[in-house]
């Protein structure tokens, strides 16, 4: 491609640039209101002060619905990890008929609108019990979280050398230890990844967490929206930095793991 | 579907009775927290108080109702316009540029992707707000004297929900541009075509899949949006979504809410369905880093 000056370039990454502005302002405009003397959100803020990373470390109300959702997230990345490897793996093995169904469903949670499947569990779970019980979330969560799973670990399987196991079997290993001890190490940095994303889905899923919300028990994201449609204190904005802060590090730690996946796999596809 | 491309079934074959204990924990979860309280919920659209229509025939009586799903549609459909006409340049501008630059744009559609929908939500309040910056703003440049109401409109909407969601319209537009051969612009070059006929005859039909997929995908999420309507928008102009909460928290009526969600979930399904080729759900889904 030429470097010299083209118009229609020029106009193009002029309107990039504003895109990239709508896209970032709000985000740039309502983090440093975290660090905003007054208790209502104001642009520029005015003084300095931590005061509201006290108030959500120090309230009792807060500090229960983070350590809540912290629960679900790390529960649903569990969860979905190990329900959607095996199924995966049994996918790339061929599983036939039983493949399509397993397709058919992972996209269908993609399709039906969340509130759809927000109502739908608010009806059952009042009915047998579930509601705002960690097991609900999970499993709400885990449905949600699925197809990135999946998604991430099949990318992984298909670019494994499949004879490497098959060897490790016609040494006489079993399935499962072939599994644990050739294939589950080439693709675990996908599987970590895989759950990362999973834990954020869950850990920041407003809508489940509006409806199946019992009275004791909030979600962080409910607890947010309660305080955005309320008051709307500086607390968001410093919830808004925390939050921020542990995306870059999932984003970071996904990237480096892939960067590892793809330093592991060559040497694999030169032999 | 689609996504069959992606799993190319390898190795050694596992016994039918193999895949399927392998799967059945999928099947479980899936069956008890979704299809069973999926299919329960329309049920009671259809049986309760009587078996019959009349809840679906409630929606299409009242002209209150008609207006909450054209509103719907129209907000949803202004909301996917508006975010293809911002994403089709990012995703250009992430093709045609290298290295750090491409890594910039990237990063800047992404990292709102990851972070808080509530947080962003917040964002728009605050920036939309009587005595927010955009009301200073229009107000220092003469361009209105008193603040205007901004928050609590359908206009508010609509901004916050294409911010939202127009990271998914750029990935798959990236998707489909990335694999338009370079080799072909500069053909049509050469054969003397200028940049607007190259965009507009090889560019812009090769990017049409890509283009449809980010469209319906962002078009049926804004139809049952839910958390950004019902912080920013006016409860005189609810959506769907907004309108099912209220039925349901209260008025606890539960049958015409299960009505509403069949509305919703029909009419999603079926565009899902009638435009099945152009989901490529591994792109969207995938291709996120």
């Amino acid at each position: 491609m030429t470097r010299r000056p083209d118009p229609g370039r020029l106009l193009l990454m002029a309107y990039v640039y504003l895109v990239l502005i709508f896209v970032l302002a709000p985000i740039v405009v309502i983090l440093p209101m975290a660090f905003s003397v007054p208790d209502y959100l104001t642009f520029p803020p005015e003084g300095f002060t931590l005061d509201w990373f006290g108030a959500f470390f120090g309230n009792a109300r807060w500090m229960k619905a983070s350590v809540f959702s912290l629960k679900i997230a790390v529960l649903t990345a569990l969860v979905t990890v190990v329900v959607g490897t095996m199924a995966t793996y049994a996918l790339m093995r061929g599983a036939g008929w039983l493949g399509s169904l397993f397709q058919g469903l992972l996209i269908t949670p993609i399709v039906v609108p969340h509130i759809a499947l927000a109502v739908a569990l608010y009806l059952f779970f009042q009915r047998t019990g579930l509601s705002g019980t960690v097991a609900g979330y999970v499993m709400a969560h885990a449905i949600i979280a699925m197809p990135f799973v999946v998604f991430t670990v099949a990318a992984a399987l298909s670019s494994v050398d499949a004879t490497l196991e098959d060897a490790a079997m016609s040494c006489g290993a079993s399935r499962f230890d072939a599994f644990r001890l050739v294939t589950l190490p080439l693709i675990l940095p996908n599987v970590l990844s895989g759950a990362l994303f999973a834990f954020i889905l869950s850990f920041d899923e407003p809508v489940i967490s509006f409806f199946l919300a019992g009275i004791r028990d909030k979600t962080l994201p409910r607890m947010m929206f309660d305080n955005i449609e309320q008051n709307l204190t500086p607390v968001i904005p410093a919830i808004a930095v925390l939050l921020t802060g542990v995306s870059i590090f999932v984003l970071v730690s996904a990237a480096i793991l892939r960067r590892m996946a793809q330093s592991r796999k060559m040497p694999a596809q030169d032999g | 579907m689609s996504p069959a491309r992606l799993f190319q079934p390898d190795g050694r074959a596992l016994s039918r009775a193999g895949a399927f204990l392998l799967m059945a924990p999928f099947f479980l979860l899936i069956g008890f927290a979704f299809l069973y309280p999926l299919f329960s919920l329309l049920s009671i659209s259809v049986t309760e108080p009587q078996v019959g229509l009349q809840n679906y025939e409630r929606i299409l009586d009242n002209p209150v109702y008609g207006k909450v799903l054209l509103r719907t549609l129209w907000i949803a459909l202004m909301v996917a316009v508006l975010s293809l006409f911002l994403a089709f340049p990012v995703a250009m501008a992430m093709v045609s540029s290298g290295g750090a630059m491409a890594v910039f744009i990237t990063a800047c559609v992404l990292l709102p992707f990851w972070s808080s929908v509530l947080v962003r939500t917040a964002a728009w309040a605050v920036l939309l707000q009587r005595n927010g910056i955009i009301n200073d703003a229009l107000q220092a440049i003469g361009l209105i004297e008193a603040p205007m109401r901004l928050l609590y409109t359908q206009g508010a909407v609509v901004v916050a929900m294409t911010h939202v969601l127009m990271p998914f319209m750029v990935l798959p537009i990236y998707g489909a541009l990335r694999n338009i051969p370079a080799d072909y612009g500069r053909a049509a070059a050469i054969c003397g075509a200028g940049p607007l006929r190259r965009f507009r005859e090889v560019t812009l039909p090769l990017a049409m899949p890509g283009v449809l997929g980010g469209f319906i995908l962002v078009f049926l999420t804004a139809l049952g949006y839910f958390i950004t309507p019902a912080l920013l928008g006016s409860p005189q102009e609810m959506m769907i979504a907004t309108l099912i909460s209220q039925q349901l928290r209260e008025f606890l009526d539960w049958p015409f809410a299960a009505a509403l969600v069949g509305v919703l979930t029909l009419f999603v399904t079926a565009i899902t369905l009638l435009f099945s080729r152009v989901f490529r759900f591994d792109r969207m889904l995938g291709g996120q880093l």
